[in-house]
């Protein structure tokens, strides 16, 4: 009877700990994320400061300009990501009663271009993730985006010939085998010379993107004197559910399904029960007879090819053709985005979707609010430190500690 | 005799166990008494409650009749308590004096450090207290013993009185433990009260003044050492009569399933540490290898898994020679191996016991069609070797870190054990475990040698060496001493050999024939 209780009492524990571990406190980490973002809106606005100036005159004043400015960023923020509520219901009442597009598909281009913003950080948040998993810091998903990219752009330009079921795969295959070269190297690298992986992904990122500078001055220039690549086929680009300019495509639901893909693999199969083990405990791993060297090549491997297809998504479903600065920081940003969704292909999900809103919509912020895009990398970065020192959010919202075992991220260096 | 320290009612629940349950104790001055008590009985909450570590639920801790609030580490301190932990908290490349006034830094104008004067203070309590510590070596030339004395120095240096020492013993070799028991005897003659935790029931007998019993978080009683014997104490402790000696029938060994010849390994550090080792052991025999810790003994079990290459030699299984195999290859010839280090090699903390009870066999079926895991088949045969090996624990889905040595120990035992294996390497199969716990492996592994299985048995316990084998080696220096038969040696002759000695024809003969007549006391 005793053992009973006992039992459901700790179930019932682990249960909520994992809760609170894995769900609340990332969200509070955001939420605190945008409440500094918030702050730091407010005081750098001209308006504000003034009205502080004066807050022993006219306090309400004070604290109205600060609301203003605050709501006026962050009602930029949603409206250019999400779109406007009751402009969206009255688009699709009106597409029901009329049939007419033009009005639903300009509702509907906000949110749909957020997703579209999203997709190649849902592919290179899986890779630094699916790296962390097995104890290893892939800071080269950003360089692997661009191998990936210019491997599939080049696919998808450069031939002609086939239909598009045949060029649209070897397109994506195309991404992510670049990708993944570029990610086994550091790879093998760390395997067989015991080189540290996070310097040699980084010095791989400089390569890479300098090889897209060279490319694009040189081999894969289009005629003309931009040093962009030329457009892809037809054929190889990810279809489009909508006209032009919403750009939305297969690109973000191919994403979810490898998302639900690399969760099968990791907990599902006896290479992802590795990988795992490799990441949790190299020298229980090596006891039980696996290979952590050809774990870490394949891993490495694993992260480059979906940090490939990452680009490629990119330039196969929005882009087109590649031109310098082609990434944005994708490959960078996914670092955070993976620690903020735990190394977990569903927290990566939700991560990715939070940043493509995010980055989204802070160029309307911009335009509208005349808030400067950065404070986007500002919040995104509060978030980051937040994730990454749980305390603070606990101490802040008074949370009781409940200690269970953290995912192994990666270990020092000269392991 | 006035009390120094007294804990009443003390009671801490955690989720799920109720880890202790109204202790109440009494430490005289000048005293030692001995907290007794298996893996997981509460020794060690109660100590990090009265070192302020935890908060207890109930209860109250008194220091020389006063009621005393102990909110953490530095009250305790202040108080004039003082822990030695069981894994030294020193700082390798410092210096004794250095490691010592950590925290505490002595300083000429509020500033500059007064190295000199930590120093001074150091030598003096060394020589007051016979410690025999010089201040000016660093941490990493002192050999364990010494620098478990490094931390008893920590402790005298901030004043305390009241001494607790949280295993001290387990990572001594018998000289250390001697001289370390030499230390607390003159601790107690110049006033100190200690509180020595363990549950090694033959170093209670010889060092406490009384000893205090736990048994699942519940006081069993408090005795003095001349009213009681081992037997008496383990049965206090486990809570049933305990089978001190392990009950074997003669071994019948048949054909050699592991032939060493003149093997060299070196250390991950490149020192040659097995330097020249040849042995065999055969079905259904148990071959013990004896050896104070660092004796190559370690290297040697790493070779013979795959975990490090060998530099010479040569290692057959069933007759076939292995050229540099990996662990798997060993693994899938159906040897067994239980790690010396049971949480560096043997265990995956975070991962489910179901996934550890799988760790070496995950890829094969049942356990795996192609690639992919069969959950179902894992967790159930989790939830029956958790069953069959008696490990405490709610269910097969915790962590491995949750659970006591003993249960994770256990837990590698039962892995290994599941599988169809032809060759046993157990490497310090019971190192700090409790008494129940040793007596399940031991017997376990007596029952896989009677199946037919051939066992080579690694440790530096000379009492778990006699207990289980029936051909002693003795390692020393990376060689074999001496490989005896086990009814023809003595423990004496054996610790000869550990010591690098060879026995003399007389000490030989002499220990046949008290072998003859000993009563075999395994404690």
């Amino acid at each position: 009877m005793e053992d009973k209780v006992n039992k459901t009492d700790q179930t019932d524990g682990k249960r909520a700990s994992t809760l609170v571990n894995n769900v609340l406190l990332p969200a509070l980490a955001v939420f605190t994320g945008l409440l500094a973002g918030a702050v730091i809106i407010a005081i750098t606005n001209v308006a504000t400061l003034t009205a502080w100036s004066h807050f022993f005159q006219s306090p309400l004043n004070a604290l109205s300009a600060t609301w203003s400015a605050v709501a006026t960023a962050y009602g930029a923020l949603f409206l250019g990501a999400i779109g406007n509520p009751k402009e969206i219901v009255a688009a699709f009442q009106n597409y029901f009663a009329t049939g007419q597009t033009g009005q639903l598909y300009k509702a509907i281009y906000p949110f749909t271009e957020s997703l579209v913003t999203s997709t190649p950080y849902i592919f290179a948040g899986l890779s630094v993730a699916l790296g962390f998993r097995c104890g290893l810091f892939n800071i080269g998903a950003e360089g692997q985006f661009y191998v990936g990219a210019l491997g599939s752009c080049f696919i998808g330009y450069s031939i002609t010939t086939l239909p598009w079921f045949i060029h649209l795969p070897l397109a994506l295959l195309g991404g992510a085998l670049a990708g993944a070269i570029w990610g086994a190297i550091p790879g093998y690298l760390k395997a067989k010379f015991g080189a540290h992986e996070v310097v040699n992904t980084i010095m791989m990122n400089y390569i890479a993107i300098l090889l897209t500078d060279w490319l694009l001055e040189g081999p894969m220039k289009a005629s003309g004197y931009r040093p962009v690549t030329p457009t892809i086929q037809t054929t190889a680009q990810l279809p489009r559910f909508f006209p032009a300019p919403l750009r939305f495509n297969w690109g973000f639901f191919l994403g979810l399904a490898v998302a639900a893909l690399v969760y099968w693999f990791l907990f599902k199969t006896t290479l992802g029960f590795e990988i795992r083990a490799v990441g949790s405990n190299p020298n229980a791993a090596k006891y039980a007879g696996m290979s952590i060297l050809k774990n870490f090549v394949l891993v490495m491997g694993l992260c480059g090819a979906l940090a490939g297809l990452a680009g490629a998504s990119e330039v196969l479903g929005a882009d087109l053709w590649i031109g310098q600065g082609f990434s944005a920081g994708y490959g960078f940003d996914s670092i955070a985005l993976a620690l903020l969704g735990n190394s977990h292909p569903v927290g990566v999900v939700l991560a990715a979707l939070l940043f493509g809103i995010l980055r989204f919509g802070a160029t309307s912020m911009q335009s509208l609010a005349g808030i400067p895009i950065d404070i986007i990398s500002v919040i995104q970065s509060l978030i980051i430190i937040f994730v990454a020192a749980p305390e603070i959010i606990r101490w802040l919202y008074r949370l009781r500690n409940i200690r269970v075992e953290r995912t192994v991220l990666t270990r020092g260096w000269g392991q | 005799m006035t009390i120094i320290l007294e804990l009443r009612g003390i009671t801490k629940a955690f989720p799920g166990v109720l880890a202790n349950d109204h202790i109440d104790l009494q430490l005289e001055e000048g005293q030692i008494l001995a907290l007794l008590g298996e893996n997981g009985a509460g020794k060690t909450t109660l100590m990090n409650i009265l070192y302020g570590l935890y908060k207890p639920d109930e209860g109250e801790i008194l220091i020389r009749g006063q009621k005393a609030e102990i909110h953490g580490p530095n009250d305790a301190i202040a108080r004039g308590i003082g822990m030695v932990h069981q894994h030294f908290m020193l700082i390798p490349v410092m210096t004794v004096t250095e490691n010592v006034m950590l925290g505490v830094e002595p300083t000429r104008n509020g500033i500059i450090l007064d190295k000199s004067k930590a120093a001074a203070r150091i030598r003096e309590i060394s020589e007051q207290y016979g410690l025999e510590v010089d201040p000016d070596t660093y941490i990493k030339d002192l050999p364990v013993g010494i620098q478990q004395r490094v931390e008893i120095i920590k402790v005298l240096y901030r004043n305390a009185d009241i001494l607790v020492l949280d295993e001290p013993t387990a990572v001594l070799t018998p000289q250390e433990v001697e001289s370390l028991f030499k230390i607390l005897k003159t601790l107690i003659a110049r006033g100190k009260s200690i509180i020595f935790i363990t549950h090694k029931l033959k170093e209670v007998m010889e060092i406490a003044d009384r000893i205090t019993v736990l048994r699942l978080g519940r006081t069993v009683g408090t005795v003095l050492p001349n009213e009681v014997n081992p037997e008496k104490l383990a049965t206090m402790m486990v809570g049933h009569e305990v089978n001190l000696v392990v009950h074997k029938n003669p071994a019948q060994p048949k054909e050699v399933v592991l032939e060493v010849k003149d093997l060299y390994v070196r250390d991950e550090r490149k020192n040659l540490t097995v330097n020249g080792i040849s042995f065999e052991v055969r079905k259904g025999e148990v071959l013990g290898m004896a050896g104070v810790q660092g004796n190559g003994q370690t290297e040697l079990v790493y070779a013979l898994t795959g975990l490090l290459p060998f530099e010479k030699g040569e290692i057959r299984l069933f007759g076939k020679a292995l050229h540099q195999p990996t662990p798997r290859q060993i693994l899938e010839q159906g040897v067994a191996h239980i790690p010396e280090d049971r949480q560096k090699h043997g265990l995956i903390m975070n991962f489910p016991l179901y996934d550890n009870f799988v760790l070496c066999n995950y890829y094969l079926p049942p356990f795996a069609k192609g690639i992919e895991l069969q959950q179902s088949v894992i967790i159930a045969n989790g939830d029956n070797l958790i069953k069959q090996f008696d490990v405490r624990t709610p269910s097969s889905s915790v962590a491995a870190s949750t659970l006591s040595g003993g249960n994770q120990q256990k837990v590698i035992v039962g892995r290994e054990f599941s599988r169809p294996i032809q060759l046993l390497i157990a490497s310090q199969p019971t190192r700090g475990l409790d008494v129940g716990s040793i007596e399940y492996i031991h017997n376990r592994i007596i029952d896989k040698r009677d199946a037919g299985t051939a066992v080579l048995v690694v440790s530096s316990e000379l009492d778990e060496i006699m207990a289980l084998s029936d051909r002693i080696a003795v390692m020393y220096r990376g060689q074999i001493m001496e490989i005896v038969e086990a009814d023809k040696a003595s423990k004496e002759y054996v610790g000869l050999l550990m010591a690098g000695i060879h026995p003399t024809e007389a000490q030989k003969a002499a220990a046949e024939a008290e072998k003859a007549t000993e009563v075999e006391r395994v404690f």
